[in-house]
């Protein structure tokens, strides 16, 4: 038989962006087999039944892969568990942990504005990626793809990289507040391969820029966003970005003396 | 209304190349006049405004996640197929082409599935170029693997996370396109309805799912790339919001909606858990390369402890009755056998139906793993079996794994023609949302390839050739109307504020409506239940009448049934909170009212289709060896619905199926 208990939930309750918020207390019945979303969806189920406003949290896939998941469970980003969304966080782990009483909030950044309840704006992010996360490449104008040849250990160190999904917890459990592995995990998947090479200055300057313009925090090596990413990606992207950073920054002072 | 397909004739190799070559263009300086509405940002719409953008075009895209990265193309992770040949096995355009439309049963479009082929290269040849950094060979070639029983390795995969890689490429050439101004993002906006003036689908109404605000956008081609309706079954492996309230409402404006019961039913999910189960995770076929799949003989034994139970008391049901192929029986084939052996009261595991029946059966790696050692199994699906053990708490390694089928993809959609284009001039539908290429049952690793073709390839011809054709169009935004008083000298000012008055008035009959909706939704006399319970009740339902077997009684009943309790979701729902704010409750009301009809659809469609076709089996329709008998002489046609305003009596128009190329044959896997 499937182990049960009773939880206690404090949920973030903010109707909108200038309400001053406040945490409200629900029971749960939870099962060892139940994601932590599917908690809330019991909750939501019963909140609605009973003619009251459903706690407003995002989620998609529910997978683990989209990104959209975004709840501090007990003060961790995405749970206790590493590695895991939220999404793909299931009872049995808080049952491990003896918790009885939870505490469930939002991603807390300036530069992530509140939307409501759980859900926060995170289109900063993706306006990091607009400042110069790509490769401009026209459509249809691409070499035939074996041409260029990928050693296997650049490939796989770019999609390790690449397999950030923006998530922003990384932003979360930072004291900062910074979006440094973010922006970095980007900035080295298109860098390490040769294909970005072209635009790799150009590029760390302009996301970089864009991250400082959005108001997130500088980076001072306190090493959470690591921990609490859910892809486990390396805080050694950020040195990578940093001395790319200088390189580009070098690189543009030089052009503007040598005309 | 006839339909024509607008395919070309000629040698089937050389028909996309005559076909763009003898197409109309819109001049690069003339592009930036023409607004262009993506509803959609996964791998179809994606790319396709993203193209459409780099082209000059204004374009306007939308989507319902807080950012187009998020779409449901994300969760891909197979792979995706391209006739490259890298391999050296014997793979070409044609033999892709042949695959693809023996794998549908012969209920594709021939031209349709061969342009899909030929552009599978250049797809790959694009997304490298963007730093999709597929797998890769130790001389630093791109890899491949086979996937999903074809003969030759033509898949193209980034570890299990093929689909999140390839959005990301669209993702980025969209970002790419927003910053350089020629693409407008819409994200967590939802497409309530769809605008058609003069016969031409010209706009869309959207709420703001932040604000809660209704709008209205306007533009000369509207592209649909919503992606599928799997969730009308409920538990699938859909993302929680995919939904088909975007092709529903366009259907019910006038757009056919083609094969709506052809439902991909995929063989290896993990179980549901308990009736909490809000979706279900699909395990990689792969798996099936090297696992066992069997049940006990003795139902006493479904709560034994797998391993204690005897070879000799174990049913290696696919291995007996097909030994040719064993456990790599096609997708439809070994998800009909699960069925059938828990319907006889053998299966495992904790999920039980109202019947009282487990729903589960054991895929064993014990086996593989004496052969090969743990090291090699491992390796080779270390990431699938800790997602396994992550979700179920059980380590495979040690224990079986408990597999059942689940809804997952669904090749049915609105109807379109060569073009992408629908019977409604001006709209274009790509990507799962359309019904084009995948006949009755798709291929492995072939959404993504159909996805990324329509949106990078054929929709920035094809629309540029529909606006280069219709060359003017009634201005219906302010910027046209402006843009017609400066260039028009026998355009006067009286003209243009008579126009203007005209918009507004078109915009706000359909805001207007979309609200009716919205309040009626909202204050249902009795609320007594969420929308999810009503969603819950429908896909129980599905599975039931209209899932991977279905006969003449079961949805005759489904007919009864569904609108049942559509009456009960309009006088019972529940949705508290406000109109003008952020309302999850809201937006899942309207997508599962949407899902209500759209089901009663599905179950009409395979209730006239009196033949077993792919993933559409109709028990009345075997072979002696239980394998799905097609009925070529009545039923080689793309069933077409038209929508009459009435739910129970919608209008069938036939598309008859030719085949030039490619002979149909039955398939056998014994
Ligand atoms: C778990 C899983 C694994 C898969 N693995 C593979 C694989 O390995 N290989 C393969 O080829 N295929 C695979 N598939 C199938 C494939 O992923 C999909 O068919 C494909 O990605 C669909 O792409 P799309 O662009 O048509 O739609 P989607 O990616 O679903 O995008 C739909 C878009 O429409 C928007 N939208 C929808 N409705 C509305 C609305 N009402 N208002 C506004 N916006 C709306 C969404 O926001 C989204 O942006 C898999 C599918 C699943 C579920
Ligand atoms: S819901 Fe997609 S990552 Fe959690």
């Amino acid at each position: 038989m499937a182990e049960t208990q009773t939880l206690t939930l404090h949920v973030w309750r903010q109707k909108n962006a200038n309400d001053a918020g406040r945490f409200e207390t629900y029971k749960a019945e939870a099962n060892e087999h139940m994601s932590f979303l599917e908690l809330l969806d019991t909750v939501n189920a019963k909140l609605i039944e009973e003619g009251k406003p459903a706690i407003a949290f995002d989620h998609d896939c529910r997978e683990g892969i989209c990104g959209m998941c975004s709840l501090v469970i007990n003060g961790y980003a995405h749970g206790p568990r590493e590695r895991t969304t939220a999404c793909q966080l299931h009872l049995r782990e808080i049952f491990k942990l003896g918790w009885k009483e939870i505490w469930v909030e939002p991603w807390r950044a300036n530069a992530l504005p509140m939307v409501r309840d759980l859900v926060v704006d995170r289109s900063a992010l993706d306006r990091i990626v607009q400042a110069g996360g790509y490769i401009s490449i026209r459509t249809g104008s691409a070499p035939e793809a074996n041409q260029m040849p990928v050693p296997k250990d650049v490939a796989d160190r770019a999609m390790d990289a690449a397999t950030c999904i923006g998530c922003g917890a990384c932003v979360a459990a930072c004291p900062n507040a910074s979006a440094s592995l973010f922006t970095a995990a980007k900035i080295a998947h298109l860098g390490l391969l040769p294909q970005g090479q072209a635009e790799r200055m150009t590029r760390v300057r302009k996301m970089v820029a864009q991250m400082d313009a959005e108001g997130f925090g500088g980076c001072t090596n306190h090493g959470e966003c690591e921990k609490a990413c859910p892809k486990g990606i390396s805080i050694d992207f950020i040195a990578r970005m940093n001395r790319d950073f200088l390189k580009a920054m070098a690189a543009a002072r030089d052009d503007v003396k040598t005309p | 209304m006839e339909l024509k397909s607008h395919e070309p004739s000629g040698p089937i190799e050389e028909r996309w190349t005559e076909h763009k070559a003898h197409g109309k263009l819109v001049a690069p300086h003339n592009r930036r006049k023409y607004t262009i509405l993506v509803v959609g940002s996964g791998l179809a719409g994606g790319a396709g405004a993203a193209t459409l953008g780099e082209l000059g075009y204004h374009v306007k895209c939308f989507c319902f996640q807080d950012s187009p990265r998020r779409a449901h193309s994300i969760a891909a992770q197979g792979g995706i197929n391209a006739a490259k040949n890298y391999q050296n096995d014997g793979d070409s355009v044609y033999r892709l082409f042949y695959d693809t439309v023996k794998g549908g049963d012969f209920r594709s479009r021939e031209s349709n599935v061969y342009r899909l082929a030929e552009l599978s290269v250049n797809i790959i040849d694009q997304a490298v170029a963007q730093g999709v950094p597929f797998a890769r060979e130790y001389g630093g070639l791109l890899a491949n693997r086979s996937f999903g029983g074809a003969q030759v390795s033509r898949t193209f995969y980034a570890r299990g996370q093929t689909g999140q890689q390839l959005l990301l490429g669209a993702y980025s050439a969209l970002e790419r396109q927003i910053d350089a101004g020629t693409v407008e993002m819409f994200p967590r906006t939802d497409i309530l309805d769809l605008i058609i003036h003069d016969g031409r689908a010209r706009g869309v109404v959207t709420r703001n799912l932040i604000t809660g605000a209704l709008e209205t956008h306007m533009g000369d081609a509207v592209v649909l790339a919503t992606g599928g309706y799997g969730n009308v079954f409920y538990l699938s492996t859909n993302a929680k919001g995919s939904n088909a309230t975007a092709t529903w409402r366009a259907h019910r404006r006038g757009a056919l909606f083609a094969n709506p019961c052809y439902t991909q039913i995929h063989p290896t999910c993990i179980p549901a858990s308990g009736d909490y189960q809000s979706k279900l995770t699909l395990m990689s076929e792969s798996l099936r390369n090297d696992g066992r799949v069997w049940v006990p003989r003795n139902p006493e034994d479904a709560t034994k402890d797998p391993r204690k139970i005897p070879e000799k008391d174990r049913y290696y049901y696919l291995e007996e009755r097909y030994p040719a192929f064993g456990n790599l029986v096609p997708r439809d084939v070994a998800s009909r056998n699960a069925m059938y052996v828990c319907d006889d009261g053998l299966g495992v595991g904790n999920a039980i139906d109202d019947d009282g029946k487990r729903r589960g059966v054991y895929l064993d790696f014990s086996s593989a793993i004496k052969r090969l050692g743990r090291k090699t199994i491992e390796e080779r699906y270390g990431n699938l079996f800790e997602m396994y053990e992550r979700i179920t708490g059980d380590d495979p390694y040690e224990t079986p794994m408990i597999i059942y089928p689940a809804t997952h993809y669904t090749m049915g959609g609105l109807w379109v023609d060569y073009n992408l284009m629908s019977n409604i001039e001006g709209l274009f539908v790509a990507g799962e949302a359309n019904f084009s290429d995948h006949g009755a049952n798709r291929l492995g690793a072939s959404a993504l390839m159909q996805g990324l073709a329509d949106g990078y390839f054929v929709l920035p011809f094809t629309v540029g050739n529909y606006l280069g054709t219709v060359r003017e169009l009634e201005p219906l935004t302010e910027k046209a109307v402006k843009a017609k008083l400066e260039r028009d000298p026998n355009y006067s000012k009286a003209q243009a504020d008579e126009q203007l008055a005209r918009i507004e008035k078109l915009s706000d009959k359909h805001i207007r409506e979309v609200n009716e909706r919205i309040e009626k939704v909202m204050n249902a006399p009795e609320p007594t239940h969420a929308p999810a319970w009503f969603a819950r009740k429908l896909g129980t339902m599905m599975y039931k009448w209209c899932g991977m077997s279905r006969s003449k009684e079961g949805l005759e009943q489904a007919l009864v049934e569904i609108p049942k309790l559509r009456e009960e979701f309009w006088r019972t729902v529940s949705v508290p909170g406000d109109t003008d704010e952020m309302n999850p409750t809201l937006e899942n009301a309207l997508r599962v009212a949407d899902f209500l009809e759209l089901a009663e659809l599905m179950c009409r469609d395979a209730l006239h289709r009196d033949e077993s076709c792919g993933g559409h089996f109709r028990v009345e329709h075997q072979t002696e060896d239980g394998e799905a008998k097609r009925d070529d002489e009545h039923f080689s046609y793309v069933a077409a619905w038209e929508y009459t305003g009435d739910l129970k009596a919608p209008k069938l128009h036939k598309e008859p199926l030719t085949f030039e190329y490619v002979q149909p044959s039955m398939r056998s896997y014994k």
